[in-house]
């Protein structure tokens, strides 16, 4: 037990001798946010006796091997391709997560198009099938803040993988797939759209389901949902987004 | 429709007809896009007279967003040359009503739905795509019941079969096939009736939730499904002698839409569009979900790559997912259709009062009159909701119109973090220009037809 916890006992999160506890899901994941007390209730509707407990939360972290099924062998592959072309592998993928089943490799943004262009030309890989981007924004995740996630598709081999970039809210660039998969025009201007990644190298990169005129990007979690305040039965509903929340 | 620009001309006044009273019937106003007429039909003589005076014969056309014939508000913006396109554009966005962002503010059992909404013609897919991702979240694949999978698949299935005949429907009335229309949307009827016995609801059921069902089969459905199945049986023939074999239909629809496997390939077009060009993918049997690698039916292809091997695909689909609902009638066994988990399972005993569907009284009576435990489990399900562990999963259906995907994130919380759907229509829509250039314009509604795009999935 080390003493940095003050007095009102121990943190797991905060001790170091305490890896050990059951659900700790250690360090190694990204941490996303900081839950404070017991339900999520904001706004001091936590009466329990536990509306001081912090936590963070974690999304799931690094794998180690050996990952299972198949996913040594891709994950095997998709590394000695890229020594093949001269790249490190620890320097192309950050970190290979595997969670529910799923498989991931965190690629550093400045070589997702060599590693697409590998994933789809590889006779052994053969991810023939993009099925576009999707964005999340984890505000809490410092510099890490935009995240794209891609799913691919290999019906050769019956396999399905994710490649997650990420990139600062400072810096939104990330380098466009569309010329390896051109399934990603829209996609990437639906995520562009939304979130605001600039994805360099898209051949039009434009607001494909918002007014082209539109200010802000509507999917980032600092963007209000709006909404307005409606009568039932008597009673004022406030908008959903001003409703109490316990996440 | 417009020519070339979108905007309505101010002062303009739709005539009744070329013969019609009041002001010139297409007015021409200059923009720095060049000359813009506004045309509402029957005015298209002195669009074409002062396009004749022009000295380039290029028109660019805007065909929608309110066409009758682009399934909705899709607009598609032609360049044509006489009666050729030389290049088509999509323009979406028209139905956009900003589905994901709004599940980021309501619990996950809620996010049924607005999911259902999406593709408002195939809401049980979105309802099954979205639940099997957060299932796989919570970890319960395998905790959910037996009955709830088998239910799921046979309103999937009945689902195809009205979303199929809601794309043969309207397409052939695009082509003005009228009668098609009247056949498909006769049988779409008998389904939507399942529908409702089962659901309570025509549309946007929100009956698959995470866990399992709302509530059970209500008595009676078997039966009214076995009857549906021997009518379907005996309608299903009518399209073959109406539509396969007509010579007018196949010489619109052969070679029309032309996208072969490397087309599809490298648009990520999934479906039958992609069956079409002869590879026999289909997410049921390569990468099966609830249950489906049990099932007997066979995924039928061609190899035309055309408008015409698409409508033969989505025949023979029906007839397999016939075949399918039947399979599913012989397992439905009694027992659970929500988890066992009650920290999970939404306490949905719901029954019809006066109001509309809601609680049954009786279960409301029980919680509040004699058991505590339920009261506070009720409550706070209800209210709250339950947390889903952080991470991520994908999870993708075969919906008949191709892949649908859902790309669910958790930060453990009781909302969703954020939900992607990667829908196939939206997908498959990128095709209309590699389908349509060098064409004709009326091959173009046939190639949108065939793409069967939905614009509540597309935008969502």
């Amino acid at each position: 037990m080390t003493d940095a916890n003050g007095s009102n006992g121990v943190n797991p999160d905060q001790d170091l001798n305490a890896e050990n506890l059951p659900g700790h899901r250690g360090d190694q994941g990204e941490p996303i946010r900081v839950q404070r007390g017991m339900f999520g209730a904001n706004n001091g509707g936590d009466t329990t006796g536990y509306g001081g407990l912090v936590r963070p939360v974690r999304l799931p972290g690094q794998a180690t091997r050996p990952y299972g099924g198949w996913f040594d062998e891709v994950a095997d592959e998709l590394e000695g391709a890229l020594e093949e072309q001269s790249l490190l592998p620890e320097n192309v993928i950050e970190k290979t997560v595997v969670d529910r089943g799923q498989l991931t490799f965190h690629i550093a943004r400045e070589h997702l198009p060599r590693v697409a262009r590998t994933l789809r030309d590889d006779p052994a890989l053969r991810f023939e099938l993009c099925t576009g981007v999707s964005g999340v924004h984890f505000p809490g995740d410092k510099g890490r803040e935009l995240h794209a996630v891609y799913h691919l598709r290999s019906i050769t081999h019956s396999r399905m993988i994710r490649l997650e970039v990420s990139a600062p809210d400072s810096d939104p660039h990330i380098p466009s797939i569309v010329d390896v998969y051109p399934t990603n025009d829209w996609h990437e201007r639906e995520t562009y759209d939304f979130f605001g990644l600039i994805f360099d190298g898209h051949p039009a990169l434009t607001r494909i389901m918002m007014p082209d005129d539109w200010q802000g990007f509507p999917q980032r979690k600092d963007y209000p949902l709006g909404g307005i305040p409606v009568e039932y039965k008597g009673a004022q509903i406030p908008a959903p987004d001003q409703r109490r929340s316990y996440s | 429709m417009t020519a070339p620009h979108a905007h309505p001309s101010p002062g303009h006044h739709p005539s009744t007809g070329p013969s019609g009273p009041g002001p010139s019937s297409a007015s021409a106003r200059e923009t720095t896009e060049g000359t813009v007429y506004t045309v509402t039909g029957g005015d298209w003589d002195e669009v074409v007279a002062a396009a004749a005076k022009a000295d380039d014969e290029r028109i660019i056309v805007n065909m929608g967003p309110q066409h009758p014939s682009t399934h909705g508000v899709l607009r598609l913006i032609l360049e044509i040359d006489g009666e050729t396109v030389t290049e088509a554009r999509c323009g979406i966005g028209y139905l956009h009503t900003g589905i994901e962002k709004n599940l980021e503010f309501r619990n996950w059992t809620q996010g049924t739905t607005f999911v259902t909404r999406m593709d408002y013609l195939t809401p049980f897919y979105n309802e099954a795509a979205y639940c099997l991702g957060v299932e796989k979240l919570l970890g319960i694949e395998d905790q959910v019941p037996d009955r709830a999978s088998v239910i799921r698949v046979l309103l999937m299935e009945l689902n195809r079969l009205s979303s199929h005949l809601v794309a043969i429907a309207t397409g052939g009335m695009e082509l003005g096939a009228t009668t098609i229309m009247i056949y498909g949307f006769r049988d779409r009827e008998l389904i939507l009736d399942i529908f409702e016995l089962i659901t309570g609801l025509r549309m946007n059921h929100a009956y698959i939730r995470p866990g399992g069902l709302a509530q059970d089969l209500p008595p009676g459905t078997v039966d009214q499904i076995r009857a549906f199945l021997k009518t379907m049986r005996k309608n299903l023939v009518e399209y073959d002698k109406l539509a396969t074999g007509n010579p007018i239909f196949k010489a619109r629809l052969q070679d029309v839409g032309y996208l072969d496997l490397a087309g599809c390939m490298a648009l990520g077009v999934t479906g039958p569009i992609l069956r079409a060009t002869g590879l026999p993918h289909d997410l049921r049997k390569t990468d099966p979900y609830c249950g489906y690698e049990t099932y007997d039916f066979e995924v039928p292809t061609a190899d035309t790559c055309d408008a015409y091997g698409r409508f033969l695909i989505r025949l023979e689909e029906m007839r397999q997912s016939l075949r399918i609902v039947e399979q599913c009638l012989e397992r439905l066994e009694p027992g659970p259709v929500m988890v066992a988990d009650k920290k999970i399972a939404w306490p949905a005993q719901l029954a019809l009062g006066p109001d509309g569907l809601g609680n049954s009284l009786d279960h409301i009576k029980n919680i509040m009159g004699t058991s505590m435990e339920a009261l506070i489990h009720h409550f706070k399900l209800v209210t709250e909701g339950f947390r889903v562990p952080p991470g991520q999963a994908y999870v993708a259906v075969e919906s008949p119109k191709g892949e649908l995907g859902a790309h669910v994130v958790s930060d453990g919380g009781t909302r969703p973090y954020r939900v992607h759907f990667r829908d196939p229509s939206f997908t498959n829509l990128q095709a209309v220009a590699a389908m349509c250039e060098g064409g004709q314009v009326a091959d173009v509604i046939v190639a949108v037809a065939s793409i069967d795009p939905v614009m509540g999935g597309v935008d969502r």
